[in-house]
């Protein structure tokens, strides 16, 4: 009986400790299904700037690099692992959508009509 | 103020989903990028508003620095566009290895180390492996693609590789485990950079022995590890935007490798591990069948007749930088009443969408680019097919014969066309060093040279007169 009390409220830490990480679980399942979701019915005619725009959408790593290269509490080393962190995401981000939209604007129809 | 950043990367994580589905639809679909831009601004302002940013300094120089690579990288001609896409996986897989990194070592020599819990390690590891091993697989495609001297173009094999791959793969996962179990004992970090190490020489070793052909499923493959990579460091930052942003373009590379594989009937493992470059040389043996060679002046008095011409675009197309050209031809043939239309496999070219991007360069309108689907069913009907500097693509052999490695592979079925032209550098097999019925059949006329001057020598045809009744 002590054994099973023992393990219930073992298992209720286990929950309350693990709870922030299921709720990223969820999160990551979910978007991972919208993702699935909207990026089939992307045309294939634009799968190219499908990849660019979505090399630029992952280039979202900045934010974890601005904060290791920014933040005022991180050693120098570690600061210099995240400026070269940012200075990658942030060259993706530029060359990413910058090139996306140069493609875009080449899809026209007959008549001329800008995409 | 943490609340007003919550808000800010919820309305971010909405604009991203937008951008995607703005894609949906060439009319709509430079809305897109504008809504990508904004998430990201929104994204980056509300980080650095975050308390605790304060090293601005820190900031602003890798920001400016990045912005000149970033605009060079943005201007690359279009058929560089599969290396540069390479090279930005290698950026986003560097930067979530040196987070990762850097986290880890931040939290280590903490008193204690209590916040490197087991979950945040197993996020970790999975964060250092997938960024390495994305890192330097891309540098190497990337090299291959651009055709750097020193990187081996034909796939590069060796006896006993897969063991070699999945062994240092299988040391790293079992050290990645330890290291979740110990996060914290004083050899910790040794485990850590043995990981990092293993992870590097994974990645090259990984691409390596993949040969060109296989470049759309490579890059679609190392797009959706650039992506788990940020959801990674999300799990480790506690972050639900990483984890929305990654899991978008994770789940995006995952769809184009399942559509580019099934677009050569062959299996993530077969692509990875498959070899492919050995099984063909003995297939490419002994055949002394003779191509039959005609001149642009025949070829252009034939198509001149034709109502439906299909053009066939490939890889040498790219490399011969032919499509300015083509789209002059399409201008000739157009002007005579005849309806031509393009037959866009979903791998020809080294990336996914690749040839659809080089036609639209050249102003080609895109309601003229037909997929294989398509196009198949009226194949019959086409009096002229043109191949320019496509392969594999048409090789009837995918239909037919059951030793081919290409057999059970969807092609478009040029062999059907009424009439087949086909344009080709040199009489030697392709890529894959198959050999193409196609070129042998009683239908077929081959156009020998490079597909520019090919192409631009049938312009003159048309447009000198000689074909003006």
């Amino acid at each position: 009986m002590a054994l099973a009390n023992g393990s219930a409220t073992g298992l209720i830490l286990a929950a309350e400790g693990g709870l922030d990480y299921m709720s990223m679980l969820f999160v990551f399942m979910l978007s991972t299904f919208i993702g699935v979701g909207v990026i089939r019915r992307v045309s294939r005619l634009l799968h190219t700037p499908l990849m660019s725009l979505t090399n630029a959408i992952s280039a979202i790593a900045v934010v974890g690099s601005l904060i290791l290269a920014g933040g005022e509490h991180y050693p120098t080393g570690i600061r210099v692992m995240g400026a070269i962190a940012l200075f990658a995401s942030m060259t993706n981000i530029v060359s990413g959508f910058l090139i996306t939209d140069r493609m875009l604007k080449m899809f026209k129809t007959r008549d001329g009509g800008k995409s | 103020m943490t609340y007003a950043i919550q808000v800010a990367y919820l309305l971010s994580t909405a604009l991203f989903i937008f951008s995607l589905h703005w894609l949906s639809d060439p009319k709509s679909a430079r809305r897109g990028v504008f809504a990508g831009v904004a998430a990201m601004l929104v994204a980056v302002a509300a980080t650095w508003a975050m308390p605790g940013i304060s090293r601005h300094l820190w900031i602003v120089i890798p920001i400016l620095l990045a912005v000149g690579p970033g605009v060079w990288l943005s201007l690359v001609p279009l058929t560089a566009v599969p290396q540069r896409t390479a090279l930005s996986h290698a950026f986003g897989g560097l930067a979530a290895g040196l987070v990762g990194t850097a986290k880890y070592f931040f939290w280590f020599n903490e008193p204690g180390s209590p916040s490197l819990t087991s979950f945040r390690m197993v996020a970790i590891v999975a964060e250092i492996i997938l960024g390495y091993l994305t890192f330097t697989g891309s540098l190497i495609a990337a090299g291959k693609l651009q055709e750097i001297k020193w990187i081996p173009q034909r796939p590069w094999v060796y006896k006993g590789q897969n063991f070699v791959n999945l062994g240092a793969f299988a040391l790293a996962i079992v050290l990645g485990v330890l290291l979740i179990l110990s996060p914290a004992e004083r050899w910790s970090p040794l485990v850590f950079i043995v990981i990092i190490i293993l992870a590097l020489n994974f990645g090259w070793m990984l691409v390596m022995p993949i040969g060109g052909a296989d470049m759309p499923t490579v890059i679609s493959i190392l797009n959706s590890y650039a992506g788990l990579s940020a959801v990674a460091m999300g799990f480790v930052l506690d972050n639900k935007l990483l984890i929305t942003a990654g899991a978008l373009d994770g789940s995006s590379g995952l769809i184009l490798s399942i559509i580019m594989c099934r677009a050569m009937n062959r299996s993530f493992v077969n692509v990875l591990f498959g070899a492919f470059g050995q099984v063909q040389q003995t297939a490419a043996a002994g055949s002394d069948k003779v191509y039959k060679p005609e001149t642009v002046e025949g070829a252009a008095q034939i198509m001149e007749q034709a109502n439906l011409v299909v053009v066939v675009p490939g890889y040498g197309m790219a490399v011969a930088q032919a499509q300015h050209k083509v789209r002059e031809l399409y201008d000739q043939l157009k002007k005579r009443g005849i309806t031509v239309k393009f037959a866009i496999h979903p791998v020809a070219g080294r990336m996914p969408g690749h040839m659809n991007v080089l036609l639209a360069e050249a102003e080609i309108p895109y309601t003229d680019l037909v997929e294989m689907d398509e196009i198949n069913p009226d194949m019959p009907q086409a009096d002229v097919c043109l191949v320019i500097g496509a392969n594999d693509v048409v090789n009837p052999a995918a239909r037919s014969d059951k030793g081919s490695p290409i057999y059970g592979m969807p092609i478009i079925d040029a062999d059907r066309a009424k009439t087949v032209f086909a344009i080709k550098r040199s009489k030697n097999p392709g890529f894959a060093g198959i050999d193409n019925e196609l070129y042998f059949s009683d239908r077929t006329w081959m156009l020998f040279g490079d597909a520019k001057n090919v192409v631009g020598e049938l312009v003159k045809q048309f447009s000198s007169g000689g074909g003006i009744h």
